[in-house]
């Protein structure tokens, strides 16, 4: 059942509510592996909800029940009817409504994360859904990926390419990657991670957090170390 | 042929329901078979075409009702469309279960179908309707039927059905390939929606719940009706009565 | 036609629908539903049963929210006339699975129509049942738009269609022409079905008793499996 409650997102820059931090990118490149390691790592300073989006099951928000880092409640899934994309740029009122709907029960929070279905190059957020977004690549697809662009790799608050430890023995050359991201991306940041190696995530966790700080939002948390 | 009968209850001395009032109408001949049980014979074959038949039935308050009927209705052709109407009310604590066998709606018949079930509060009823959509080898006439059932001024459920369009009928939407259809409302809660196969145990938004069912014959839609018939009730500790067999408490 | 009908039909309308099948995944999943002719069958079905009941409701909505606006709503005391409506539509939809299908795209359309139609009976609406039924909501947005009862049946009926075919051509990879052909087909039947609806609904604000009931068997059982399904792509 949804939120019971008026109608918040009617301001798209209402600075009285979390910020809403969209992650996106291929499938199976560590977007709830992720999605886990920043309720880990910010979950204990910062008030949080999620959506995820999964193509057909309960998968990710399974999971991220699972792992625990959570409280399962705050975590809400939300179907796409085979369009992953659809649900996160072209109609999104689902997912608005999954966000409102924790916003209204376990508000007021500080990030709600939303985690889009496994999609292509192409799929980025609306702004209307997400003020901030995380495109989630990883080496195993190839170096060649950053340098395809696209308007996930392009245009993301932040890309992040995940799975380093995998680097070697897939071939791929972490300082191309780095070059063509750079070269498509101009001053926007890039993070390289490897969730398995680091499995809070810092680096990510730090950019994440240094976000929802420079949120104007009545009820300021504490930045999170 | 127009006939219109009626069954009332009353409470008589010491708690016991009396059926007071049984007035029959031929075809429709109503026969008293034990203290609050009452059945429809039929004397004459129909309803044909042209037929208007009503049946009026009231439960007065704290008295118990069982009305069913000897044998399936067979609704047949004849001039122009026939139709029944019940009109059923339930008073305060009284118990209604209607469940008469199974009408066939034979080839060509055109046939009007239509309740109206009006419930105090803390009436308990059950009524089940079965349809079977032609007899043996034979294409179904046509049946419109509409059930109403308002409880408190409100309206509790309000479904309406119609067989015979051809378009329609093999619907998978509708009832595909099944040539028994039927419900069996209950004013019992069912705890939970539920569904096997071929029937579904449907909570209502209000204070009830409605067991629908499809089956290829009457025996199985029967044992699907019964199945979400005792499904719900078991779920709801508050109803009077269980699924076969005279109403406990009321003996 | 007013043009504010093209948006409330057009599925690319930002209100949720696209991830409706209306128990087209069900279907499918049972093997009812596998290719264009059975397809046809179903979308038929449904138009006649589900999309007649939504039509006739969201047409008794769109007059009501008309004539809100130019008389004050006058209903039995402590009983607002939108409750009402609303419990005529429970009582036709028996499905708790399909009732929550209702609330949920009525509730995402009432919030796109507030900002895309702003207008107090929208505002009324929304103040007085958060969650509306998809036909309140659709029938009172069309009125907030300029449609009258009678396109806003269409719209409804239309909509009862539109939203399980494209399900289908996603799930089955059906030719989206071939099924588009469909739906052309289905012309007349939506003409017929938004004629009837109307009738029913216009003349009676607001005694909506005798409104069309039309019930769905297999719709229903389709929903309740749907509900509990594992694995499902689709919210209904
Ligand atoms: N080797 C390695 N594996 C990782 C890393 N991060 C995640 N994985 C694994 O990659 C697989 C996919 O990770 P997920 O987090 O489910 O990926 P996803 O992007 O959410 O996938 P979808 O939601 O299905 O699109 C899992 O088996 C993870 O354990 C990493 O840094 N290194
Ligand atoms: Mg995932």
């Amino acid at each position: 059942m949804g939120a019971n409650h008026d109608d918040h997102h009617h301001a798209p820059d209402g600075h009285d509510r979390a910020l809403r931090l969209g992650v996106g990118g291929p499938v199976g490149s560590g977007k709830t592996a992720l999605v886990a390691a920043l309720c880990r790592t910010l979950g204990r300073s910062l008030s949080l909800g999620v959506v995820t989006n999964d193509i057909y099951t309960t998968e990710d928000a399974d999971f991220l029940r699972r792992a625990g880092v959570l409280d399962q409640e705050r975590i809400l899934a939300v179907e796409t009817g085979c369009c992953p994309h659809t649900a996160i740029r072209d109609d999104i009122a689902a997912n608005l409504d999954a966000v409102e709907t924790l916003e209204h029960r376990f508000g007021p929070l500080d990030l709600v994360i939303v985690e889009s279905g496994g999609d292509n190059l192409t799929a980025t957020f609306s702004r209307g859904l997400a003020d901030r977004q995380i495109f989630v690549l990883d080496v195993s697809g190839g170096d060649k990926v950053p340098r395809k662009g696209g308007p996930g790799v392009t245009t993301a608050d932040l890309l992040v390419i995940n799975k380093t430890d995998l680097a070697s023995m897939v071939g791929a050359d972490l300082g191309v990657m780095a070059r063509d991201a750079a070269a498509v991306r101009g001053e926007r940041p890039v993070l390289f991670t490897s969730i398995r190696q680091d499995p809070t995530a810092a680096t990510v966790a730090t950019w994440v957090a240094n976000e929802v700080w420079s949120w104007p939002q009545p009820h300021h948390p504490a930045p999170a170390a | 042929m127009r006939a219109r009968a009626a069954v009332a209850t009353v409470l008589g001395p010491g708690g016991r329901t009396v059926v007071q009032r049984l007035a029959s109408a031929p075809p429709l001949t109503l026969r008293q078979t034990g203290p609050y049980t009452v059945h429809l014979v039929s004397t004459a074959a129909g309803p044909l075409g042209g037929d208007r038949l009503a049946l009026d039935v009231a439960v007065a308050p704290r008295t118990t009702l069982e009305l069913g009927s000897v044998a399936s209705t067979l609704v047949l052709p004849g001039e122009g469309e026939s139709e029944m109407l019940i009109t059923a009310r339930v008073g305060t604590g009284a118990t209604l279960r209607f469940t008469p066998e199974p009408t066939v709606l034979a080839a060509g018949c055109e046939h009007r179908l239509l309740v109206r079930l009006t419930l105090e509060p803390g009436a308990n009823v059950l009524w089940r309707e079965e349809l079977v959509l032609g007899r043996h080898g034979e294409t179904t006439g046509r049946c419109h039927a509409r059930f109403d059932a308002i409880r408190d001024g409100l309206p509790l459920l309000r479904q309406e059905f119609t067989v015979g369009d051809p378009a329609l009928d093999t619907s998978p939407a509708v009832h595909g390939s099944a040539r028994c259809v039927g419900t069996t409302f209950l004013t019992a809660v069912a705890k939970e929606p539920r569904v096997a196969d071929g029937v579904a145990v449907l909570p209502l938004a209000g204070p009830g719940t409605l067991v629908s069912a499809l089956a290829a014959d009457a025996v199985g839609l029967r044992s699907r009706l019964e199945w979400g018939e005792r499904t719900t009730i078991n779920g709801d500790d508050s109803v009077a009565f269980g699924g076969d067999g005279p109403v406990p408490g009321l003996q | 036609m007013h043009p504010a009908l093209l948006l409330l039909t057009d599925s690319r309308l930002p209100a949720g629908g696209h991830a409706h099948s209306g128990g087209t995944e069900q279907a499918i999943a049972s093997g009812a539903v596998h290719d264009v002719p059975t397809l046809a069958a179903f979308l038929k079905g449904r138009l006649h049963t589900a999309g007649a009941v939504t039509a006739a409701l969201t047409a008794a909505a769109c007059a009501h929210a008309a004539s809100t606006t130019t008389a004050p709503i006058t209903g039995t005391p402590g009983t607002p006339l939108w409750g009402r409506l609303d419990a005529e539509v429970d009582a036709r939809t028996a499905s708790p699975a399909q009732r929550h299908a209702s609330r949920t795209q009525g509730r995402l359309l009432l919030r796109v129509a507030r900002r895309v139609w702003p207008s107090p009976v929208l505002d009324g609406l929304a103040a007085e049942s958060p969650n509306p039924h998809h036909p309140i909501a659709l029938g009172t947005a069309a009125h907030a738009a300029g449609a009258t009862p009678e396109e806003a049946a269409m719209a409804a009926a239309y909509h009862a269609i539109s939203g399980p075919a494209t399900a289908a051509v996603r799930l089955l990879g059906l030719d989206p022409v071939a099924v588009h052909g469909l739906l052309a087909t289905l012309a007349p039947d939506l003409t017929a079905v938004t004629a009837g609806a109307c009738r029913a609904a216009v003349h009676q604000d607001p005694g909506w008793a005798a409104l069309p009931a039309c019930s769905a068997p297999a719709l229903d059982l389709l929903a309740e499996r749907h509900a509990t399904a594992e694995v499902r792509l689709f919210v209904s």
